[in-house]
C-alpha cells in the first residue's frame, strides 16, 4: 500500500513539470484532490504544491477554492473530485461552483492542512490578489509581496506582470519582484544588480532595510547595494526634512489662526486682550452646539455643519467682543497694564460661564468624512484635516487683509488707529469703529476656534493653551503687521518642529520660548516693525 | 528712617496676630474655646508667604513700573530649594528606604544623586540656594531685558513666557525634581517634625518676622535716594535717562532684590504647606499675585500685604463655601479693581500723607512708546 502511494506521488510530482501551462489548472485540482485522500505526512507536501500551482494558474475559481481550504471547507471524494461545503451544509463542485446535490457528508473527507500548507495558503491568497480585477487590490497585493519578499511569490508575480496594464501597479509589482529576487537563491548576478537598481529607485525605508542586509556581503551586488543604501539615506533625509517642514507649516497655521485675531486687537488696536483665548474657546463651543443642533434637526446637512459653524462662531465671538469692548475695554484705553488685568479677569469669568453651562469635561466635536484620511505624496503623509486647516488659515488671513484693505470699514479702522483725532474730525464715529474692530478680532478668534475644535480637546481650558503662543507670534512678527504675523507663525511652527526630533516636544517648546525671549531683546518690535509717526502716536 | 503710621500699624498687626495665633495654639488645650487649630496656623503662615510674594511684586510694579507676570517663578524656585533640603532630610524613612536617593528617583531607577542635588542636605546651603537661584535667574533675565529696553506689556508677556517655560521644564521627570508630583511627604526641618504643632507655630512666627523684615527693607529702599530715582524711572523712563541716570541698572537691582524676596517667601511656604510641584509655576499664579497687589493698592507696600491676605482669605472661604463661585469672584475682582479701584483698598483710606503715585494712565502712555 505504501509503495503504491509513493509511486502515485512520484507521478504527480513529475507530471506538472512536463505539461504545458494550458492545463495546469486541471493538474492543480487533481493534485489537491488526489493528495487530500492520502494520510501520510508527505501528502501535505503535495497539497502545498497543488495550492501553489493553483495560485499561479490564473483560474478564476482559484481564490474560492484556496479560501475554502483556508477556512476548512474544502472536501474531497474518493474519485478525486473536490467539493466546497456551503454555509448551509450542502456541497458544491469546487471546479465549477455548481451545487452538488447528491454529495453527502459520508461521501467526502475534509482536506487537512499543516503549518507548511497554511503558509502556502497565505502566500497563495496574497499572490491571487495580484490577479484581482480591481487595481487597488492588486496594488495592495503587490505591496504585501514586497513586504514579505518571499521568493515563492516569484512565479505568480511573473505571470501577473505579463498581464498587468496599469503602470502604477506594474511598477509596484516590479519592485516586489526585485525584493523577492534578492531573497531568492540561484539568481544571476545581472538580475540581482537590476533588482538592486529597482529598489534604489524606490528609495524608501523598506527598500533600505532590504538593501542594507545585502550590503554587508562582498561582491559587485553588495557594492551596488551599499551605494544604493547611501543614495536612499540621502533621499529619506530629504523626505524627512519635507515632512518636518509640513508639520511645521501645520503647527504654524494653527498658531496663525489663533494669532490672527490678536493681530487685530493687540496689533492694530494695542489692546492687551488676555481673554483672546476664551474667544477661541467660545468659537469651538459654537461648533459643538451647531453640530448638536444639526444632528437633532437637520441630519441631512450634518456633513457641512463645520461650514455653518464658521459664520456662527464669527458672529457669536464677535458679538461677545463688541459687548466686552463697550462695557470694559473702552474705559481702559491708554492703560495697558490695567487692560491686561481686567481681561485676565474676564477670561476667568468666561471660562467659568462655559464650565457652568457645558460642564468641565471635553465635548465631542466630530470630524466630517471629507476631512478625515490622508494623502500619500512620495515619502510624505499629508492628513486631510491638517491640509484643510492650513488652507483655512491662509484663507482667513487673506480675507482679513482684504477686509482691512478694501472695505469701507477697513479704511475707517486704519484711519482711527493711525490718527484717532483726525479720523474723528473727518466724521468717523471712532467709538463705534473701536467696538467693531475689537469685534472683528474676536470674531476671527471664534473662527479659529472652529478649526481648533478639529484638532484639540473642546474644553473650557482650550483657550489658555494658545494665549501665550499667540502673543509670542504677534510680538515676534511685529505688532500691527499681518504679514509679520503670518511669517512669524510659520517660522515659529517650523522651528518648533525641527527642534522636536532633536530635543523632544517639551524641550523644543522651551527652547523656542527662550529663543523668542532672546529675539525680543535684539528686535524689541518684532521682525517687521512699523515705521513712521504712527508708531509713536 | 522714620516709619509713617500706616507702616507701623501694619508691622504691629502682622507680628501681633502671628504671635497671638501661635500662643493660642500652643498654650491652650485642644477643644477649649480659645484654641486655634493647627490647620489655621498653617493657613496663616501660607498667607504671610503670599504676602512676601505680593510685596516683591509691588516693589517692581508699584515703584519701577515693571509688571511681572512671572514672579511666582522666583517664589517656586525658592520653594524647590527648600523642598530639596526637606527631601534629603527624609533619608531612610522614605517608601524605598534609600538613604541617598529620594523616593521618586528610586522609582525612576536612578542610581546616583544628580550633581545639582549635592549640598542640599545642609540647611544653610539650601537657604543660600533659595536666595542665589532666583537672584541669578532674575539677574540674567533682567540684564537681557532691561539692557535692550524691553518695557511695558512686552516685558510682561516675556516674563509670562519665562514662567511658562519653567512650568514645562519642571513637569519633565528627567529634570530630577519629581516631575508632575513635585516634592512632598516631608518629615523633618532642622530636626523638628514639620507636622508638629510647635513647628507650625514657630514657622508662622518666623514667617511674620521675615515679612516684617522684608517690609522694612522695601520701605527703606523706596524711601532712599535710590527709590526716588526708581519712581522717576517708573513715571518717565526716557526723561530719567536724559538726566544722566541709567534706568536699566536701577531696574536690574530692584528686580533682583524683588526676586530674592519672592524666593524667600517660597522657601518658607514649602514646609508650611508640605508640598511643592510644578503647578506653582503656572502663569495664573503669577497673575493672581498681581491682583493681590492691585486689590491692596499698587505702590503702597502696605497694600500688597493687605491685598494678599484679603484675597487669599476670600479664596479660602469661597472655595470652602461656594467653590463654583470663586472663579467668578476672582474674575470680577480683576475687572472691578481695574475699572473702579485703580489705587486698591489703600486708595479708599488715603491715610498716607506722601503723594500718591501718578494715575497709571500717565505712566502707561510712556510704557507703550517705551
Amino acid at each position: 500500500m505504501h509503495r503504491i502511494i509513493a509511486l502515485l506521488f512520484l507521478i504527480i510530482l513529475v507530471l506538472p513539470a512536463s505539461r504545458s501551462h494550458a492545463d495546469t489548472t486541471d493538474d492543480a485540482y487533481d493534485e489537491l484532490s488526489a493528495s487530500a485522500l492520502a494520510i501520510s505526512p508527505s501528502s501535505f507536501d503535495s497539497v502545498r504544491q497543488g495550492v501553489e500551482q493553483l495560485a499561479v494558474s490564473g483560474d478564476p475559481r482559484a481564490a474560492v477554492v484556496i479560501g475554502a481550504l483556508h477556512d476548512g471547507m474544502l472536501f474531497a471524494r474518493d474519485d478525486h473530485l473536490l467539493f466546497i461545503q456551503q454555509p448551509d451544509g450542502s456541497y458544491a463542485d469546487a471546479r465549477t461552483g455548481v451545487p452538488a446535490k447528491d454529495v453527502t457528508d459520508d461521501d467526502v473527507k475534509s482536506v487537512r492542512v499543516n503549518n507548511a500548507v497554511r503558509s502556502a495558503i497565505d502566500a497563495a491568497l496574497g499572490s491571487l490578489q495580484l490577479f484581482a480585477p480591481d487595481a487597488p487590490t492588486r496594488l495592495q497585493a503587490a505591496s504585501a509581496v514586497f513586504t514579505s519578499h518571499d521568493p515563492a511569490a516569484l512565479p505568480a508575480l511573473d505571470k501577473a506582470l505579463a498581464k498587468e496594464t496599469n503602470p502604477e501597479v506594474k511598477r509596484r509589482m516590479e519592485q516586489a519582484k526585485a525584493a523577492a529576487l534578492l531573497s531568492a537563491p540561484d539568481v544571476s548576478q545581472a538580475d540581482r544588480l537590476a533588482a538592486v537598481a529597482t529598489l534604489r529607485a524606490r528609495g524608501d525605508q523598506d527598500s533600505r532595510s532590504l538593501l542594507s542586509a545585502l550590503a554587508g556581503q562582498t561582491g559587485p551586488v553588495a557594492d551596488a547595494a551599499s551605494a544604493a543604501v547611501v543614495s536612499i539615506d540621502h533621499v529619506l533625509q530629504i523626505w524627512s526634512l519635507a515632512q518636518s517642514v509640513y508639520y511645521g507649516v501645520s503647527l504654524g497655521s494653527v498658531l496663525l489662526l489663533a494669532a490672527a485675531g490678536l493681530a487685530i486687537t493687540f496689533g492694530v488696536m494695542g489692546v492687551i486682550n488676555m481673554a483672546h483665548g476664551e474667544m477661541v474657546m467660545i468659537g469651538a463651543y459654537v461648533t459643538f452646539v451647531v453640530q448638536q443642533l444639526m444632528h437633532a434637526y437637520l441630519p441631512s446637512l450634518y456633513g457641512i455643519s463645520l461650514l455653518i459653524a464658521v459664520p456662527m462662531a464669527f458672529l457669536v465671538s464677535g458679538g461677545v467682543g463688541v459687548v466686552v469692548e463697550r462695557s470694559l475695554i473702552r474705559w481702559l484705553y491708554g492703560r495697558p497694564l490695567e487692560t491686561l488685568l481686567a481681561t485676565w479677569g474676564l477670561s476667568l469669568v468666561l471660562q467659568q460661564v462655559v464650565r457652568s453651562l457645558f460642564g468641565a469635561n471635553n465635548q465631542q466635536v466630530d470630524t466630517p468624512g471629507w476631512m478625515s484620511g490622508a494623502y500619500q505624496l512620495g515619502g510624505l503623509t499629508l492628513t486631510w484635516n491638517r491640509m484643510y486647516i492650513i488652507l483655512f488659515a491662509f484663507l482667513v488671513v487673506a480675507a482679513l487683509m482684504a477686509a482691512l484693505r478694501y472695505t469701507p470699514l477697513g479704511l475707517r479702522m486704519r484711519a482711527v488707529t493711525q490718527n484717532r483725532r483726525m479720523a474723528a474730525a473727518m466724521g468717523i464715529r471712532t467709538p463705534w469703529i473701536d467696538a467693531l474692530t475689537f469685534g472683528l478680532g474676536s470674531g476671527i478668534a471664534g473662527i479659529a476656534g472652529v478649526a481648533l475644535s478639529q484638532i484639540d480637546n473642546v474644553s473650557p481650558n482650550l483657550g489658555q493653551g494658545y494665549i501665550i503662543d499667540s502673543f509670542m507670534v504677534v510680538v515676534f512678527g511685529g505688532v500691527g503687521n499681518l504679514w509679520g504675523t503670518t511669517l512669524g507663525a510659520l517660522t515659529l511652527g517650523i522651528v518648533n518642529k525641527f527642534l522636536e526630533p532633536i530635543a523632544g516636544a517639551v524641550l523644543a517648546k522651551i527652547v523656542v520660548l527662550v529663543l523668542l525671549i532672546l529675539f525680543v531683546q535684539r528686535r524689541p518690535r518684532g521682525m517687521f516693525p512699523l515705521k513712521g509717526r504712527a508708531v509713536e502716536a | 528712617m522714620t516709619l509713617d503710621r500706616t507702616s507701623t500699624i501694619t508691622l504691629v498687626a502682622v507680628m501681633g496676630a502671628a504671635l497671638l495665633l501661635a500662643l493660642l495654639n500652643q498654650m491652650t488645650a485642644v477643644g477649649s474655646a480659645a484654641h486655634v487649630p493647627t490647620y489655621m496656623i498653617a493657613l496663616a503662615g501660607k498667607y504671610l508667604c503670599f504676602a512676601m510674594l505680593a510685596l516683591a511684586v509691588d516693589l517692581v510694579w508699584g515703584f519701577a513700573g515693571i509688571l511681572s507676570l512671572g514672579h511666582a517663578a522666583f517664589f517656586a524656585l525658592g520653594g524647590y530649594a527648600m523642598g530639596m533640603y526637606l527631601m534629603r532630610q527624609i533619608g531612610t524613612r522614605g517608601v524605598y528606604g534609600n538613604a541617598m536617593l529620594p523616593d521618586f528617583m528610586v522609582f525612576l531607577g536612578w542610581k546616583e544623586l544628580p550633581w545639582y542635588w549635592h549640598g542640599f542636605e545642609w540647611f544653610g546651603f539650601a537657604i543660600l540656594m533659595a536666595i542665589v537661584v532666583p537672584a541669578a535667574l532674575a539677574g540674567v533675565f533682567g540684564w537681557l531685558a532691561f539692557r535692550s529696553r524691553v518695557t511695558g506689556v512686552y516685558l510682561s508677556i516675556i516674563t509670562q513666557a519665562l514662567t511658562y517655560a519653567l512650568l514645562l521644564a519642571f513637569f519633565r521627570n528627567d529634570m530630577g525634581f519629581g516631575g508632575n508630583n513635585g516634592l512632598t511627604d516631608f518629615k523633618d526641618i532642622l530636626g523638628f517634625n514639620v507636622q508638629a504643632d510647635s513647628t507650625r507655630s514657630a514657622l508662622l512666627v518666623i514667617s511674620a518676622l521675615l515679612l516684617c523684615g522684608q517690609f522694612l527693607l522695601a520701605r527703606f529702599v523706596v524711601d532712599s535716594r535710590f527709590g526716588k530715582i526708581l519712581i522717576a524711572v517708573r513715571d518717565t523712563e526716557s526723561r530719567t535717562r536724559f538726566l544722566g541716570y541709567r534706568p536699566e541698572s536701577y531696574k536690574l537691582v530692584v528686580w533682583v532684590l524683588s526676586a530674592v524676596m519672592a524666593g524667600i517667601g517660597g522657601a518658607l511656604y514649602v514646609p508650611q504647606v508640605g508640598i511643592i510641584n510644578p503647578s506653582e509655576f503656572a502663569p495664573g499664579n503669577s497673575i493672581e499675585a498681581v491682583i493681590w497687589v492691585a486689590v491692596g493698592g499698587r505702590g503702597t507696600l502696605v497694600g500688597a500685604i493687605l491685598g494678599a491676605i484679603i484675597v487669599n482669605f476670600g479664596k479660602t472661604w469661597f472655595t470652602g463655601a461656594l467653590p463654583e463661585v470663586w472663579l467668578y469672584a476672582l474674575g470680577a475682582m480683576f475687572i472691578f479693581v481695574s475699572l473702579f479701584l485703580p489705587r486698591g483698598v489703600m486708595g479708599l483710606f488715603r491715610t498716607r500723607q506722601t503723594k500718591e503715585p501718578e494715575p497709571p494712565a500717565v505712566a502707561a502712555a510712556h510704557e507703550v512708546t517705551g
